[in-house]
């Protein structure tokens, strides 16, 4: 592929799999690691979209099994709040 | 393997001494870190850099730390950004008894070359002019403070280290560490057993299980801290906002978002880093109470992590003689990142026997023995 800086992984972010591609060579190799170095994943949707892609990519491009590729820990505001949260004032 | 020395943790304290000690020569360094890089601590923190303290010893650290953050990215020749915005912290007093008591801290600051200033309101208000004037009696400025990428201040001290040879393992968790007659001869992991005579504990919210493992008492404890980001907008903030008394400090970063973190003083002990609403809402309530133009800003996300608490709320930076060849970094109460240039300085040169920088005897675990009446740092949220 030779057009990786026009495309866009992460849409929230404007990351593209060329910046993706410079920071695995230099040793970032986990979604966490790009999320720190790119900020990949850190805009309002959270991952919702680079997490699946990035999930598929570096299965490929790094040979492992793609259950094996972790992506990012939903944080709040994003996902639903449980009654029993709201009643309780439990914790996430 | 056979190491020179081993360094636990690779948050930014431990990337720190790593350079700093290959800097002065030492070779066959290695640093393990159980999870991924900037997982702990360091990549969870507020990231700002401030001199404005109350203690001396809290002073001198920041103030020389920041001298190097200044100049970080030429000293440690890194090619990305720091993205260091070096716009000053306004500190916020709210009540007659704490401006007294930052008139005294900026004497302080001013005696040991700080260049912060005691402002009235009206003063303040030049710096932020969306500040609720009913909200705060007085305040503090001081230039040289700052905020910087907590991500690429950790890669930049990394990558200086690679080039000088240090290497570095991670999802690599310290099992045991092996000591014969006091004396550090070895470290276990999940993955490997080191032969070495040096071990250091710069494992921010697990330092004290790792001094454990090693029969060293650290009376350290780790609590969580939440923060929040809004929404990238254009620039309107210069200097980080802060207020003890009000318990909240607020920065906008060069990104373009705003973070806003505060302390809970109900929080319980324990390494737990969760999220919850309740910061949610008591974050809302103070950054609107003070600055209620931030009330129409979007919040995209919120997570917690680790302070790291010492008795003192001062770092504890030494060996120890209870076992020879272990040496702490930890107990930093929240302030590893901005203190950790001179954590990284002032730890090799304990540890290769030379001259110190500080006075080193007020950092070391020893002040906690024989008394429990300590100079407990107040600025601290």
């Amino acid at each position: 592929m030779s057009d990786k800086d026009k495309i866009i992984i992460c849409r929230c972010e404007d990351v593209t799999l060329e910046q993706i591609e410079d920071a695995i060579a230099q040793g970032f190799t986990t979604f966490e690691d790009l999320k720190r170095i790119l900020r990949v994943g850190m805009g309002p949707c959270q991952g919702n979209t680079c997490g699946h892609l990035l999930q598929v990519y570096l299965a490929q491009r790094l040979r492992h099994s793609i259950e094996d590729v972790k992506t990012h820990r939903p944080r709040p505001m994003l996902l639903g709040v449980t009654l029993k949260d709201i009643v309780e004032g439990g914790d996430e | 393997m056979t190491k020179n020395m081993l360094i636990v943790g690779a948050g930014i304290s431990g990337v720190s001494i790593a350079y700093n000690l290959a800097k002065k020569g030492v070779t066959d360094i290695h640093v393990v870190d159980k999870g991924y890089f900037a997982s702990g601590a360091t990549g969870r923190c507020g990231a700002g850099v401030r001199a404005q303290w109350a203690t001396p010893l809290n002073c001198l650290l920041a103030k020389k730390s920041v001298e190097f953050f200044e100049n970080a990215k030429t000293i440690l020749e890194y090619e990305g950004d720091i993205e260091f915005k070096q716009e000053g912290y306004l500190i916020l007093a709210t009540s007659p008894e704490e401006a007294a008591q930052f008139q005294d801290n900026v004497r302080l600051q001013n005696s040991l070359g700080i260049p912060a200033r005691y402002l009235c309101k009206d003063e303040a208000l030049k710096i932020v002019p969306y500040l609720n004037p009913d909200a705060f009696v007085a305040a503090t400025f001081c230039k040289m403070d700052g905020h910087l990428n907590p991500f690429k201040m950790t890669d930049a001290y990394m990558k200086s280290a690679k080039k000088l040879g240090v290497t570095f393992s991670f999802f690599e968790e310290v099992t045991d560490i092996i000591t014969e007659d006091k004396r550090i001869v070895g470290v276990k992991t999940n993955k490997e057993t080191y032969e070495t005579p040096i071990v250091v504990d710069a494992a921010g919210g697990y330092s004290r299980e790792i001094g454990l493992m090693a029969g060293v008492d650290i009376p350290v404890y780790s609590e969580n801290h939440q923060i929040l980001a809004t929404e990238p907008i254009e620039k309107m903030q210069g200097p980080m906002v802060m207020s003890f008394s009000k318990n909240i400090y607020c920065q906008q970063v060069p990104h373009g978002s705003f973070l806003m973190g505060r302390s809970d003083p109900n929080v319980e002990k324990g390494h737990q880093t969760h999220s919850s609403w309740q910061f949610l809402e008591e974050m809302a309530k103070t950054a609107t109470h003070i600055m209620p133009k931030l009330g129409s800003l979007r919040v995209v996300r919120q997570w917690g992590g680790s302070y790291n608490m010492s008795p003192d709320r001062q770092p504890i930076i030494g060996g120890t003689e209870a076992v020879k060849g272990f040496y702490m970094a930890c107990g930093f109460s929240g302030h590893g990142f901005m203190l950790a240039p001179m954590t990284g300085l002032l730890l090799s040169e304990i540890i290769l026997n030379e001259p110190t920088t500080l006075d080193v005897a007020t950092l070391g675990l020893g002040r906690f023995a024989h008394t429990k009446t300590f100079d407990v740092e107040k600025s601290v949220v």
